[in-house]
């Protein structure tokens, strides 16, 4: 079986500057609601208690909130968790409790009228930790990206290192435009997950630079610009084929990995559906729009004896 | 960089030499050996271990299994571990029934713990793996949980570095008036408190430079000293310096590392993790453990100590028969039975350090104490009155109470231990500093000095961070877990076989390698799965997938260009190879920033796709070459199954 059984000849190029545009847009809409709506930071982040609690039937919601009331506590949302008898208390730093204790008490509260409350889940996070984790996490982007883009750089060419960049940046930025803008919780999980996408998505733009590089070499005649096209369409049918793998993983961990890892898992699938789009449509235009050309990628002198050394 | 295969022109196209076939046998036998624990269940165990480096002797060991003999209840298997001259110190017994275990937990600690003063042993309840005996000895282990895959409870704990530094700047303005006054004639100066250290400012000049050079000789090797004016005084910085700064951060996380260890060796729990994180927080993890308000009382819970002296008067025998005068308390020390005052002299608030070191004269290993102002003081009235008696040191620690309650050992309580942990003589009056002697050994001495100072609290900690991890929740997750990653690998192998026919085949099959191999190596490296870690192999696994693609891509390619079978598979695999470098390198970059940079689950997320990258390389260009070649190489093939 094949999906592109014979050679494809699509001009992606041809898209480039609906391409752009497009990503532009988004880029444009990411930001824009990163900045005015920001993001629905999980616990990990805003610091706080959470409590998840089983019960033996149906949870009382309304009846939650008059026992957390009861006690002093501000703030909480209670929402059922998967099933109608779990549920799920948030709540943020209280003023009037001491926050090592609020589960605690809010279990004891729960339990006073006597009925069967299991505690499942319990967590408490520090207002320290969530402002370290933020500066943590932009650290260890920034770190990843210069990181690549050195690699890159000396493995390739600086024209192929800063589209590879660019096509990074524009993977994260609309990840966590898309979480912002469906609300859905950012938690530490998703952090990692940005991470694993920067990965991935490299991998894909570095598979169609490793063929642009080849075919610069091979195709004497051709412009820049059909080199790049038909590398592209070269590597086309292995760029879908990781995607699809990919994304069958992925779906299984969606759909049966539980709720820890949930959030992780749709990180992961926005990010290699934007990974994929990125690698054709951002990271070699961008090449080529910085002027990238055969003479940058002769490969060095080689020694004699015909053996490849380490660059210095 | 990477370098193409290397020509093998005397073996015929696509044939591996024999002794890459055995390499990568060996390579897989091993992983195969090494993974193998993991597929064994565990026993319910009871573990048994000395605190304080205490042993299990022999007696003792034939003592429980008496216990457990008559009260019917029959090991699986018991192991020593950790074999020494007086005993062992860590017995593991493993049991077919966790009932078994409970009873035989509860008879063990009636006979090494038979009364509340001497509380030596640690008795826990945990899950050995039952592997087999032979590959145990192999070094073969299974996989460690975390706490999100086996319950328990996560705490982070942050050192309150301020307290401890605060403590330290106090002592540095007696040390600095001290300095002065022993000057002669002595030096007059303000002192007053700055960051990190002490401003001092004097009258005239050469006040403040003798004070220089008296204090640069005292305190020089913990002190940055800078001599200044300010509005027309000659003034003096004494900041601590960073050496001393660092110390003292050390200090204060050691020493609530060692008090924490000894709380949570007191709760009874199967392996445990005390750890250090940063500069000034500590991870306490106790798996097992689910009630969190009990677990931060006794880690919460704050030793003293107080110096009371030893009732010398007093008939011990007669106390012993219960006969106790009344205001003294009976206590058994490692120097027999003595009778010890209930009034507290001096109070352990007031030692500011504790240090194990040499006598300059008799080089014989001593323990330096010293006191703050107040505390000193007492410490004078108190020696001045008592020469010739005994000093006795007391450490109050509350200990947990554990009842079984329906067939589970659930913490009820805690109550308040009070043990003797020395009583020297006192050989004359002495103030804010003295020192301990009394032919100790170096160990010794280190080991009271830490007591000393675990009572004195250097730097108070609080909690920042807490996960409590219901038991069902783990087994869900665990569940949820495996689920996910069977149903995530049989659906890439489907696609695969259906897409790449006899070729997606090798590639599933370097695939349940790559699996094995990620198995064993974690296993090896004792490195803990969590959920976020079966997240990263699920994932390791849809892009193992990659490097197979990307070369079998390539040979369909060749074989569209017109190359002969053989040709092309020669061609698609040495084509791909530095792509599947390059491709899998910038990922590993990703992996090791994550390893690096995050904490807790994203670390357990990194370490299993950093695992899954070395090792798909591995299976995705040896083990699947190795296969293809001993299916088409060395004949004609006139068609490729691709």
């Amino acid at each position: 079986m094949q999906i592109l059984n014979k050679e494809t000849n699509i001009d992606f190029l041809k898209l480039r500057k609906l391409a752009l545009a497009l990503s532009v847009l988004l880029i444009i809409g990411s930001l824009t609601s990163f900045f005015t709506k920001g993001l629905n930071y999980g616990l990990d982040f805003t610091g706080g208690t959470l409590i998840e609690v089983g019960y033996e039937q149906d949870a009382d919601i309304p009846k939650i909130h008059e026992q957390l009331d009861g006690i002093g506590i501000e703030g909480a949302i209670v929402q059922n968790f998967g099933s109608a008898s779990i549920v799920q208390i948030r709540m943020p730093q209280q003023d009037h409790i001491e926050n090592a204790v609020v589960g605690d008490e809010v279990l004891a509260a729960l339990r006073a009228d006597g009925l069967t409350v299991i505690k499942r889940d319990q967590s408490f996070v520090g207002p320290v930790i969530g402002e370290e984790l933020k500066e943590m996490g932009g650290l260890a982007m920034l770190v990843a990206l210069i990181c690549i883009m050195i690699y890159v750089a000396l493995r390739f060419e600086w024209k192929f290192s800063v589209g590879s960049v660019i096509a990074l940046a524009h993977d994260v930025i609309l990840i966590i435009g898309f979480f912002s803008i469906t609300e859905v919780e950012f938690d530490l999980t998703v952090l990692a997950a940005l991470l694993a996408i920067i990965g991935y998505s490299l991998n894909d733009t570095i598979v169609v630079f490793d063929r642009i590089r080849e075919n610069f070499l091979r195709m004497r005649k051709g412009s820049s610009e059909e080199v790049v096209n038909t590398s592209l369409n070269q590597t086309l049918s292995r760029t879908l084929m990781t995607s699809i793998t990919t994304m069958l993983v992925l779906l299984a961990l969606f759909f049966y990995g539980g709720q820890t890892i949930h959030s992780f898992a749709e990180a992961l699938i926005v990010g290699v559906l934007v990974g994929t789009y990125s690698s054709i449509y951002v990271a070699s235009p961008m090449a080529l729009l910085l002027g990238v050309k055969k003479e940058d990628l002769m490969p060095p002198e080689v020694e004699k004896e015909g053996e490849e050394f380490d660059t210095p | 960089m990477f370098v193409n295969q290397p020509n093998q022109q005397q073996l015929p196209i696509n044939t591996y030499p024999k002794w890459k076939y055995v390499l990568i046998i060996v390579v897989l036998a091993l992983a195969f050996l090494y993974a193998a624990p993991n597929i064994f269940g565990k026993d319910p165990a009871v573990q048994i271990s000395g605190l304080r480096d205490t042993m299990v002797t022999q007696q003792q060991l034939d003592q429980i299994q008496k216990a457990w003999a008559d009260e019917g209840v029959t090991p699986l298997s018991i192991d020593l571990a950790t074999i020494g001259e007086q005993g062992v110190n860590k017995v593991i017994a493993r049991f077919s029934k966790p009932a078994e275990q409970l009873k035989a937990r509860e008879l063990a600690n009636d006979v090494l713990n038979p009364t509340l003063e001497n509380q030596n042993y640690v008795t826990a309840l945990n899950l050995a793996p039952s592997t087999p005996r032979w590959l145990a000895n192999l070094g073969g282990e299974p996989m460690k949980l975390g706490l999100d895959l086996r319950g328990g409870i996560h705490f982070l704990m942050q050192v309150d570095m301020d307290q401890a530094l605060k403590r330290q700047q106090d002592q540095l303005r007696r040390d600095f008036i001290d300095t002065l006054t022993e000057q002669n004639p002595s030096i007059r100066g303000r002192v007053e408190p700055i960051e990190n250290g002490m401003l001092l400012s004097f009258r005239n000049q050469e006040d403040a430079e003798r004070a220089y050079e008296a204090l640069f000789k005292a305190h020089a090797d913990r002190i940055d000293l800078q001599l200044s004016e300010k509005g027309g005084r000659p003034i003096i910085r004494g900041t601590l310096n960073k050496q001393k700064l660092q110390e003292i951060k050390d200090h204060a996380i050691d020493q609530n590392r060692v008090i924490l260890s000894s709380r949570v060796n007191s709760l009874g729990v199967a392996e445990p993790l005390i750890q250090r994180q940063g500069a000034d927080r500590i991870v306490v993890q106790l798996p097992g453990v689910q009630d969190s308000a009990l677990a931060k009382q006794i880690l919460g819970a704050t030793a003293s100590l107080e110096f009371r002296l030893v009732n010398e008067e007093a008939d011990v025998v007669g106390a012993q028969n219960g006969r106790i005068p009344p205001g003294n308390k009976l206590f058994d020390t490692e120097y027999g039975p003595i009778l010890v005052y209930d009034e507290v002299e001096v109070s352990g608030d007031h030692l500011t350090n504790a240090t194990a070191t040499y006598d300059p004269q008799t080089n014989e290993p001593i323990v330096s104490v010293r006191l703050d102002g107040e505390g000193g003081s007492k410490m004078t009235r108190t020696t001045a009155a008592n020469v010739n008696k005994r000093l006795a040191m007391i450490l109050k620690e509350s200990r947990p109470i554990f009842d079984i309650v329906d067939g589970k050992r659930v913490l009820v309580g805690s109550e308040l231990e009070e043990r003797v942990i020395s009583a020297p003589n006192i050989n004359g009056t002495f103030g804010s500093r003295f020192t301990i002697t009394g032919r100790f050994t170096e160990p010794e001495t280190r080991d009271l000095a830490r007591k000393l100072r675990s009572g004195a609290l250097i730097a108070p900690t609080f909690i920042v961070e807490e996960r409590t991890i219901g038991a069902t929740l783990g087994e869900e997750n665990i569940q949820k877990g495996i689920t996910s990653v069977i149903i995530g690998f049989s659906l890439v192998l489907a696609f695969m076989l259906v897409y790449y026919k006899l070729f997606g085949l090798v590639a599933n099959v370097a695939l349940s390698l790559n699996l094995v191999m990620i198995v064993c190596v974690m296993s090896l490296m004792g490195a803990t799965l969590t959920l976020p870690g079966i997240a990263g192999i699920v994932l390791t696994v849809g892009m193992a997938v990659d490097a197979n693609v990307l070369i079998f891509e390539r040979i369909r390619e060749e074989l569209r260009a017109g190359a002969r079978p053989a040709q092309a598979i020669d061609k698609g695999y040495g084509h791909a190879l530095s792509t599947i470098a390059d491709a899998n390198i910038t990922t590993a970059i990703a992996a090791i920033i994550l390893f690096a940079i995050g904490t807790g689950p994203v670390k357990g997320f990194a370490i299993t796709l950093f695992i899954g990258i070395l090792t798909s390389m591995f299976t995705a260009i040896f083990v699947s070459r190795g296969i293809v070649n001993l299916m088409y190489g060395g004949r004609t093939v006139k068609k490729l199954s691709i």
